[in-house]
């Protein structure tokens, strides 16, 4: 699905990624983690050519992504703050989004009835716009966000991070339940070890912007991933 | 402590992400500041013998009758453009300063305000001007300290009211009425109010009273701010309980629809860019000043044509010129979601068209000058809808200024007007339809000049698909540049 060829990311002498070669199978779901600047958020910000690469390129689905804008309607992400329009209720932002993707209210409506227990009663008829949300909630609304529109790729950026513990969980299982659907490829960052040896299948190690691990999950990974931190 | 806080705001100055448009900015408001500077001097030296001249009675007495509405008007232009000094305090707030002593500086801060040092620019000429004239030198010492002291207050008060629209406009209203019943000769405030200012020349010691008002609203603003200290409470932003709407009226739109109830709520939403709709309104009024004749230099045919762009473009210069910047704090989501650049685009260019249409038909009233100043307009219009409706997009593609929607910060002038590819922008904005009727007006006739600008307006519409496409292209070189400008929040 996703094929990434000599892909180098600089800042005058400072390269800040530098990735040979990747490639991500469709269905995969996949882990990255690595410590701050270790290039997880701009590897993600180049998949969704939001910066230029300085060499190389990001294939999604044979589409080179800084060439052409037709890996778009397959591909929906959450990275941040600036994924949400603030002046919108969370409603609002959903059906907006659902429009961009061909989806109707109903469509839209019944997406979000499945996510009653991760919203927990704080993020629909709250009165609220979405900038006067707490962080928390905020995040809740752009993941689900980007499960509309049925997206083959999906991009989470630290999706556990400034989450309650009980969301996690539930996070934890969604992630997992679309993991099992073949046709979704989920992407996801994470500092949380056992978050992300628990969710993923894959699971790569950036340092310094380069690859220096590419596990398959297995019941030694967590083990594994905590000795190279903590080594 | 002074020393530390004096240090933060030096830094937070000169360490500014636009630190360089930042310096150029300032230049333009220091220019601007002379320029009021001037004007206040002017007036200072001169109002004493004006008003002699036009034998209107005793000056210093016109002057004091006039004071109450100079007063309120000051009050209103501080309440809204003057900043109130309690930004950057949170960081301050669990570190080891008294809070009395952070309340004190961000107070204190507004002492030293252009808002109320200008004021004496007037003041002390005039007073110096009172003296030389044969008015009593106490008395006008007097005068003069108790009026700056009601300029005090006015800094104190403005500092209490923050954000308390329900108190201040009908003040201004009331004021406003008031000012109309003197006209009228209805009713006559100043008969009330004057004796009051009257009587600080008449009773120098008086002055005194002023100041222990604006001693009193120092204390009160001090104790208000003090007490309201928390996150939660004086720092706290107001929330706003929201409705979900729907607008399924513009569904019909298809693409353009969704984009389109989008922008009307971002206008209807936010402080900013409810502001921006309120100045395009008053560019409605801007066409007064050629069309009365006040101002003589305005008076000629081709400046008419200047002003028809300026009173049916209010809301496409204000709005029209931060496209994307209006979406700067999504703008990543944008670039990632399913949208072409064209759609988006579009919803904007319509918005604007609307509001061109909307001010032509609003500007109706100008007819009264004559048919020839409704024309004036009317061409303007058309030569903004068919041609500055491209040019402030294709513009807006190099302002990478972020935005921010909830606050007022900046809406009255940005750095972003010192871009060099901006300001060459405006030349065929403003200055090509006055070229091209020029040619028309003084080659074969006024009317012929009328009709040059608007077939320039309706050959720009034509080629809308080519405009366009090549706007796109620029969005589209621009797009990572952009995107980085919006991630650095100055």
């Amino acid at each position: 699905m996703i094929t990434t060829n000599n892909l180098t990311k600089s800042y005058g002498k400072h390269t800040v990624l530098n990735i040979e070669s990747l490639i991500i199978p469709k269905g995969e779901s996949f882990g990255l983690v690595g410590n701050n600047g270790a290039g997880k958020t701009t590897f993600f910000s180049l998949l969704l050519d939001l910066i230029q690469p300085s060499t190389g390129s990001i294939n999604n689905n044979n589409i080179k992504v800084n060439e052409s804008e037709d890996w778009k309607p397959f591909t929906s992400a959450f990275i941040d703050e600036t994924f949400l329009i603030g002046y919108l209720t969370p409603e609002e932002y959903f059906y907006f989004i659902g429009e961009l993707r061909g989806q109707n209210k109903a469509d839209v409506d019944a997406l979000l009835a499945t996510y009653q227990d991760f919203f927990h009663g704080e993020i629909l008829n709250q009165k609220k716009y979405l900038r006067d949300l707490s962080k928390g909630n905020q995040k809740k609304a752009g993941i689900v966000a980007s499960f509309i529109g049925n997206p083959e790729v999906i991009i989470l950026d630290e999706p556990f991070a400034n989450l309650d513990p009980t969301t996690q969980i539930r996070l934890k299982q969604i992630i997992k339940d679309l993991a099992q659907n073949k046709d979704v490829t989920v992407l996801v960052s994470s500092h949380d070890l056992m978050h992300v040896t628990e969710v993923c299948e894959r699971i790569v190690v950036l340092n310094k912007g380069e690859i220096v691990k590419d596990i398959q999950t297995s019941t030694e990974t967590l083990k594994e991933l905590e000795s190279f931190f903590g080594g | 402590m002074l020393k530390h806080f004096i240090a933060l705001q030096w830094k937070s100055f000169f360490r500014a992400a636009s630190f360089k448009t930042n310096v150029a900015f300032k230049i333009l408001m220091i220019f601007g500041a002379i320029y009021f500077i001037a004007v206040f001097l002017g007036l200072g030296f001169g109002a004493f013998y004006l008003i002699e001249d036009a034998e209107l009675g005793d000056p210093f007495k016109i002057v004091n009758s006039f004071m109450i509405y100079y007063l309120v008007a000051d009050l209103m232009f501080r309440y809204a453009i003057q900043k109130m000094p309690i930004t950057n305090i949170k960081p301050l707030l669990y570190l080891p300063i008294l809070k009395s002593k952070v309340v004190h500086y961000s107070l204190g801060k507004t002492i030293v305000s252009f808002f109320n040092w200008s004021h004496a620019f007037f003041f002390i000429p005039f007073s110096i001007i009172l003296i030389i004239e044969g008015y009593n030198p106490l008395g006008v010492v007097g005068w003069h300290l108790g009026i700056m002291a009601l300029f005090y207050c006015s800094n104190f008060l403005n500092v209490l009211l923050n954000n308390k629209d329900s108190i201040l406009y009908p003040v201004g209203i009331v004021f406003a009425v008031l000012g109309i019943c003197q006209y009228y000769q209805l009713f006559d405030i100043t008969v009330y109010t004057a004796p009051i200012f009257n009587s600080l020349y008449n009773f120098p010691w008086m002055a005194v009273i002023p100041w222990l008002l604006v001693a009193g609203l120092y204390y009160l603003a001090f104790s208000y701010f003090k007490k309201h200290m928390y996150l939660d409470a004086g720092l706290a932003v107001k929330k706003s309980v929201a409705k979900t709407e729907d607008y399924t009226w513009l569904n019909r739109f298809g693409n353009l629809g969704v984009f389109l109830k989008n922008d009307i709520k971002l206008i209807r939403r936010n402080k900013r860019s409810k502001t921006t709709v309120i100045t395009s309104f008053f560019f409605l009024f801007y066409g007064l000043l050629f069309f009365t004749g006040a101002i003589e230099v305005y008076d000629n045919a081709v400046w008419k044509i200047f002003a028809g762009i300026f009173v049916s473009g209010g809301f496409l210069f204000t709005f029209g010129q931060y496209v994307p910047s209006w979406d700067s704090s999504y703008y990543p989501l944008m670039m990632s979601q399913n949208i072409q650049y064209r759609e988006y685009l579009n919803s904007k260019w319509v918005l604007v068209i609307i509001a061109t249409v909307v001010s032509t038909v609003l500007a109706v009233p100008y007819i009264y000058f004559g048919i020839d100043a409704y024309l004036a307009i009317l061409v303007g219009a058309i030569y903004n809808i068919g041609v500055n409706s491209y040019l402030v997009l294709w513009g807006g593609a190099y302002i990478k200024t972020p935005i921010d929607l909830t606050s007022n910060k900046k809406a009255f002038g940005d750095k972003q007007s010192f871009n060099m590819k901006t300001i060459l922008l405006t030349m065929p904005k403003l200055l090509l339809p006055l070229v091209v009727y020029a040619i028309g007006h003084y080659s074969i006739s006024p009317t012929a000049g009328y009709i040059s600008v608007a077939l320039a307006g309706v050959f720009g519409f034509a080629f809308k698909n080519w405009a366009f496409k090549k706007i796109e292209q620029v969005y589209k070189k621009e797009k990572y540049k952009t995107l980085l400008a919006y991630k650095q929040n100055s």
